[in-house]
């Protein structure tokens, strides 16, 4: 996968102002091929539906949490090599061991800036 | 209280404004607080358990939350409605887990709920434990918020 711009992004939190932020910071650092979803439930019909590049979601939400969501996405034959970035309110070991041990390509610790947010994309991506 | 819980959402609360809302607050001189009435237009509340049980309150002048969110959506938002009381939520959130970090780096280990957001004038912040609560000041170009921290005995 190309490491261009046009990659379809996937946002999934059920806060729908951290979605709009991860956007508007996506946007400053040149992405703007992106959809939502409010949690794991929508996000894996929307990645069954569409071809979806990259998927950037919050650890912590109901229906289908971030780690639940990046199981399944591994488990599936289709999506198991998606690129996926886990965005958590904390840094603590057993979560990172957790999502490595699941497959994570990368976690984010909120808050951080566009910067820090596109160096995590391009690393994942150059890792592809 | 133990002033150790201080200091860690004090440094919370200016990362995360700095960082997702390009706003540098300075803080002011902290002071206790005996009743629950609130000192700002929104506030956002949440509990903790672990090393300390208690819960943090942001509570955020009108002013001064509309810039912070305008600035984090890249958006002028111009009254507080839900996108607003979301943000706050968020807020609260992204500051006790920043705050979390720095207690766990001091050996103090705690874990937090999900943060709950009021709002309208003269709303009222009831901490779980009671009171009362120590009120760390902030002050922003656009308005005064505080932090409101209320912990219990330490385990």
């Amino acid at each position: 996968m190309g490491s261009d711009k046009n990659m379809k992004i996937l946002i999934v939190d059920d806060f729908a102002t951290m979605r709009k932020v991860i956007k508007n910071l996506l946007r400053q650092i040149g992405y703007q091929d992106v959809i939502e979803a409010e949690d794991g439930v929508h996000a894996l019909k929307e990645l069954k539906s569409q071809k979806i590049d990259f998927v950037i979601s919050d650890w912590n939400m109901p229906n289908m949490t971030g780690i639940e969501l990046l199981r399944a996405v591994r488990a599936d034959s289709e999506l198991s090599s998606l690129p996926f970035l886990m965005v958590t309110a904390e840094s603590l070991k057993e979560n990172v061991v957790e999502a490595v041990k699941a497959g994570v390509s990368n976690y984010i610790v909120k808050p951080f800036t566009a910067e820090v947010l596109n160096e995590k994309i391009k690393k994942i991506i150059e890792k592809q | 209280m133990d002033v150790r819980f201080i200091n860690p959402f004090l440094e919370a609360t200016i990362d995360v404004l700095k960082t997702m809302a390009f706003i540098e607050p300075s803080p002011g001189r902290p002071y206790l607080k005996n009743d629950s009435l609130a000192i700002g237009d929104v506030s956002g509340i949440i509990g903790f358990t672990g090393a300390a049980t208690g819960s943090m309150a942001l509570s955020f002048s009108e002013a001064c939350i509309l810039k912070i969110v305008s600035n984090m959506l890249g958006e002028e938002s111009k009254e507080i409605n839900g996108d607003i009381k979301d943000a706050v939520g968020e807020i609260t959130n992204m500051v006790s887990g920043a705050a979390r970090k720095k207690l766990e780096s001091l050996g103090l280990s705690i874990s937090a709920a999900i943060p709950t957001v009021v709002a309208g004038k003269g709303h009222s912040v009831s901490h779980i434990m009671g009171g009362p609560s120590i009120i760390i000041p902030f002050e922003t170009e656009q308005g005064p918020f505080v932090v409101d921290v209320c912990v219990g005995e330490m385990k």
